[in-house]
């Protein structure tokens, strides 16, 4: 049946794009604009002056450092949700124990814990553990927090691989250990691209942790970086929001090419 | 609940039959996993988490200044807290900022996400930009704030006449005007997915049904779009409430807290005495309110999405 098109909501849905255009076309056109431009002209008005200064005024302000930092927590926390999430989710699966089930109820309540009510104690452990001020001391914290959404993810994921093909397997004598390398990681690709996608948006856009647990330059990630150069030059607009944008290009590229999965990941949140 | 967005199917019934669990006996835990491959991650987890939410509950009881060593004081912080104008101030800053956020962010959101489940001409392109926000840290977004709102040099400094002086971080009421508006646009495109898989998950038949019986676009939105979307409504508003409890990047960017102490939510007092008073133990009190607070509204989570049943995404579609 043809419907004719719904003006009202298209209507709605034009006004949010301009709430959320808008903003974003001032933050590109800022960028590449002139600090007296754009002090001179105001925000909205069109560049009349072209120049890169505002990017590489970032990379003289540290950000090539602080970027390297970034890419080495992500790639650390998506290795440690990697390791630890596929055989959880397997074992939240499939296995009939009591145990899981408890562990399950663990991961769903970890859920709900938020990094600032663990921030004092995770101060005091990382120190303890002489990891305060070092990247490591980043990561694990960083990991621990993604576990419990991308074992839901994952999990709903590979609760959609047909009963009868482990049935077939286990009729052939597979262990578990064949069954997950054979059957369920080939066959929890997407999840698995979804727990990636879902973890490395964490883990860049991670503020609190790098916040509380490192000090120096040389520790200092990306958000990090923006919130000091904030601070410290909130004056120069312009080149303040090319950082904004420099720290915005990976996740964009990642967005392009893994908006599928991202956005299959996200939506799952919301459950039934 | 990755399959959202293809299982607009309804659910094949044999095949939710099959879910159903047998009895555990012999044969049917032959080639199961048991629960050791649960360990690692639980292990991790629980050191990294649950370690110190225990941690948090003892550190409340102590007095803390990050140097000497934490010494027991009983319920002190405790009682300074219930006695401190500025926590009492922020809590009710807390509520008023999360019921801000439900308040704006549920009806824009469902709006959206209702129409961005429909088969408009443009909708691949504009989603692509709409979903922006979703995309960028609290942090890169409270900064492109901060910068677009600046008083001398933002977009308020441009249109007086919407603005007036200017200065929104100066007033408590346009301070958390803002709060809530840069909120809502960080995470309504969230709240809009939510609703767009679920509004692609409500069985067109009832639409034709409502068609034959010639009830209008707005009466079949207020009588089947809205109540089937129900749960989702639940699930959506529930992560409102937890994230707008836990508001924290944006109050430490945008405002600082103030003027004065005027958006000091909880999350930022804690942040503020912990960290920059090095009051750890009142911190750790102040945290231990939200964890209770934020566990409290996840069980119900937990219980009205049925989580905690460990049921296909593809069951129960309905």
């Amino acid at each position: 049946m043809r419907r004719r098109p719904n003006y009202l909501a298209g209507a709605g849905s034009f006004v949010w794009l301009l709430l959320v255009g808008l903003p974003l076309y001032v933050l590109l056109a800022a960028t590449l604009r002139t600090r007296q431009d754009y002090a001179e002209n105001g925000p909205v008005s069109l560049p009349d002056s072209f120049t890169l200064d505002n990017f590489t005024g970032a990379f003289d302000s540290g950000f090539g450092r602080y970027f390297l930092n970034t890419l080495v927590v992500t790639a650390c926390v998506i290795g440690i949700v990697l390791l630890l999430v596929p055989p959880l989710a397997y074992a939240i699966v499939r296995s009939r124990g009591r145990a899981t089930s408890v562990i399950f109820r663990l991961f769903l309540l970890g859920l709900a814990i938020p990094a600032q009510a663990v921030i004092v104690p995770m101060f005091y452990l990382i120190s303890e553990a002489g990891l305060y001020d070092n990247l490591l001391g980043v990561i694990l914290p960083t990991a621990a927090f993604c576990l419990p959404m991308s074992a839901l993810i994952l999990s709903g994921a590979m609760r959609d691989i047909s009963p009868e093909l482990y049935e077939a397997m286990a009729m052939d004598g597979a262990s578990p250990r064949r069954m997950f390398f054979q059957l369920v990681v080939p066959l929890s690709r997407g999840g698995l691209s979804t727990i990636v996608v879902f973890s490395a948006l964490q883990a860049w856009n991670g503020f609190l942790f790098p916040l509380v647990l490192t000090q120096s330059d040389s520790t200092k990630v990306v958000t990090l970086g923006l919130y000091n150069f904030q601070t410290a030059h909130g004056i120069d607009i312009p080149g303040l929001l090319g950082a904004v944008v420099l720290s915005m290009v990976p996740i964009l590229l990642v967005y392009l090419f893994a908006r599928r999965a991202l956005v299959q990941g996200l939506m799952g949140v919301g459950g039934k | 609940m990755t399959t959202q967005i293809t299982s607009a199917r309804p659910a094949a019934g044999p095949r939710k039959e099959s879910r159903r669990r047998p009895p555990a006996s012999s044969a049917t835990t032959v080639g199961r996993p048991g629960f050791a491959w649960a360990l690692p991650a639980a292990l991790f987890f629980a050191l990294f988490a649950i370690v110190p939410l225990i941690m948090v509950a003892v550190l409340s009881f102590m007095s803390w200044d990050g140097i000497s060593p934490p010494e027991f004081v009983g319920t002190d912080n405790w009682s300074r807290l219930v006695d401190d104008p500025v926590m009492l101030k922020s809590i009710w800053l807390t509520l008023l900022l999360t019921v801000l956020g439900v308040v704006l962010q549920t009806p824009l959101s469902i709006l959206l996400g209702v129409w961005a489940a429909g088969h408009q001409r443009n909708r691949a392109v504009l989603s692509v930009i709409y979903f922006i926000p979703l995309l960028l840290s609290a942090t890169a977004v409270s900064v492109l704030w901060r910068a677009l709102l600046d008083p001398n040099f933002g977009i308020p400094a441009d249109a007086t006449w919407l603005f007036g002086d200017g200065n929104l971080f100066g007033e408590q009421a346009t301070a958390i005007g803002v709060l809530a508006f840069v909120s809502t646009w960080q995470f309504t495109p969230f709240h809009t997915l939510i609703y767009q898989g679920a509004a692609r998950a409500i069985p067109p038949v009832l639409y034709q049904a409502a068609e034959i019986d010639g009830a209008g676009r707005y009466r079949q939105f207020f009588h089947i779009t809205l109540p089937q979307l129900r749960t989702s409504m639940i699930t959506s508003m529930i992560l409102m409430i937890v994230g707008g409890l836990t508001t924290f990047e944006t109050v430490l960017i945008l405002t600082q807290g103030g003027p004065g102490t005027d958006t000091t939510i909880s999350a930022y007092y804690m942040y503020d005495k912990a960290f920059k008073s090095f009051d750890y133990g009142t911190g750790s009190a102040i945290a231990l309110a939200l964890v209770v607070a934020s566990t409290i509204i996840s069980l119900i989570v937990v219980r009205v999405s049925g989580y905690d049943k460990m049921r296909s995404s593809a069951e129960g579609v309905s």
